[in-house]
């Protein structure tokens, strides 16, 4: 209990930036974000991962973990099931995505005399948006944006969805690092979904799962900068001795 | 002549009498799962895996604003000296049970409506207390796969052996003793959420026993603390 107390003063008084914290860890007072609850006032982490303060909003994010579907994210997903006027679709998650006919194309579609197959068929990987989702967890997909396309070929690896945002990076920069060295299409869904298509695919996944693996630890931009040169050099290595 | 348990204040294994056995505990042992743990005190071997939230099958199980935990423990045939008959016993079924409703108190179900958690305890080795390695392992599991959770569940038993008050119940203690008391604490609002006992004991003992337990699930406590940490810091 003692050993307790003394955690309880230093982390309400300086909680050092980016924290490793376990359930039920005391984090301070202020507003909870996600990651973490509040009892009597303070704010206990929920999950392990690491906790960060923003001014007085107090999260922790998260180390493993399922995906769980959020309004505005953009998934990739697989269509598992043609209905009469939607699909259903595999968003790697416990509740699947429903992308109804008028949200996934723009033609007039006569539904008594049309295969939706021609469209999307079985297994077809999508690249879609959610739209909604109710407090009953029911998934509404939408084709509608830019980004929103059917991905053709290529190879899907899943990573932990807790580890998207730095498989992304800040703004983007850490796959677009890994597009500038492999030269791949990459797309990477929130649902922890990453699509790679291009000739040094082995590359880029290397480089995908060397993050998920050491996204905790600091400096990894530079880390993963070293590995795609290296992997580079080696290929090239090989090839001239050939 | 029956050979005595506690000579000189000291158990069989060399133990005093409010000492753990050693204990060593992992986190994220198996490949396959979302979760999972290693949990070993003294001879007794516990591996917990964490399977989801996922869809739920057979979909009548499925609750609408909450998910479900699902618990199986199960003890492999070669863990115990004599051949362990394998498959679900009435045994096993009873511990399946109060170890869900042990873990439930502190997780956060409400986080997935209608998924289910299912937990998969398996006990490799046993040398009594196996139903609180069980639960200290599926702790450490949950949280290593990121379920939301208000705390860590510790447990531990305390017995009464030769009429002495023991932490820990091992080997014979567990069956030439005369009170076996494995319970599971919640040390964020302590509070007990498993207290099974075999034996008797007065109301006086069981206050020491409750005293005893709970400082033992404390020192569990930290090592579950530990083991989640070190994943992620080997560096």
């Amino acid at each position: 209990m003692i050993l307790l107390n003394s955690r309880e003063i230093i982390g309400g008084l300086n909680m050092a930036e980016r924290e490793l914290v376990i359930p039920g860890d005391l984090l301070g007072e202020g507003i909870a974000g996600s990651g973490t609850y509040m009892e009597n006032g303070k704010i206990y982490a929920s999950v392990l991962g690491l906790a960060e303060r923003k001014d007085k909003l107090i999260f922790v994010i998260p180390l493993n973990g399922i995906y769980s579907p959020k309004t505005g994210d953009g998934v990739i997903g697989k269509i598992e099931d043609v209905a009469f006027s939607h699909w259903i679709v595999n968003i790697n998650s416990p509740y699947f995505g429903v992308l109804p006919l008028n949200e996934a194309v723009t033609d007039f579609v006569d539904l008594t005399k049309t295969d939706l197959t021609k469209y999307f068929n079985y297994d077809d990987i999508i690249f879609a948006k959610i739209s909604n989702v109710t407090k009953t967890k029911s998934v509404q997909l939408t084709m509608k944006d830019r980004k929103c396309r059917k991905l053709y070929g290529g190879r899907l690896i899943k990573i932990t969805p807790a580890k998207v945002p730095r498989v992304i990076g800040k703004g983007g920069s850490m796959v677009e690092m890994i597009k500038k060295y492999t030269g791949c299409q990459i797309v990477v869904g929130q649902n922890g979904i990453v699509w790679i298509k291009g000739e040094k695919e082995d590359l880029a996944i290397e480089a995908i799962q060397c993050i998920e693996e050491k996204s905790h630890t600091t400096g990894l931009t530079d880390k993963i900068k070293e590995m795609l040169e290296n992997g580079e050099g080696d290929k090239n290595g090989t090839k001239a001795n050939s | 002549m029956e050979q005595k348990l506690i000579v000189d204040g000291k158990r069989l294994d060399g133990r005093a009498l409010d000492q753990l056995r050693p204990i060593e505990a992992r986190a994220g042992v198996l490949k396959n799962a979302n979760g999972s743990a290693y949990f070993r005190i003294g001879k007794t071997i516990a591996v917990a895996g964490i399977f989801g939230p996922r869809e739920v099958h057979p979909k009548h199980m499925e609750e609408a604003e909450t998910a479900i935990l699902r618990c199986k423990y199960n003890m492999a045939s070669f863990s115990t000296t004599e051949r362990n008959r394998p498959g679900p016993s009435r045994r096993s079924k009873e511990i399946s049970k109060v170890m869900r409703e042990a873990l439930m108190p502190v997780l956060f179900l409400e986080n997935f409506p209608k998924s289910a958690i299912d937990l998969h305890v398996e006990i490799l080795q046993a040398d009594a207390s196996t139903r609180c390695a069980a639960i200290n392992a599926a702790s450490i599991a949950l949280a290593d796969a990121g379920i939301p959770m208000r705390d860590l569940i510790a447990s531990c038993s305390v017995g009464i052996v030769e009429g002495h008050i023991v932490l820990d119940v091992a080997g014979k203690e567990d069956t030439e003793g005369d009170v076996d008391l494995p319970i599971a604490y919640y040390p964020k609002r302590d509070l007990i959420t498993l207290l099974q006992m075999d034996g008797m004991v007065t109301k006086e003992q069981l206050k020491q026993l409750l005293e005893l337990a709970k400082k033992g699930a404390m020192k569990i406590y930290e090592i579950q603390r530990q083991a989640l940490k070190s994943k992620y810091m080997e560096e």
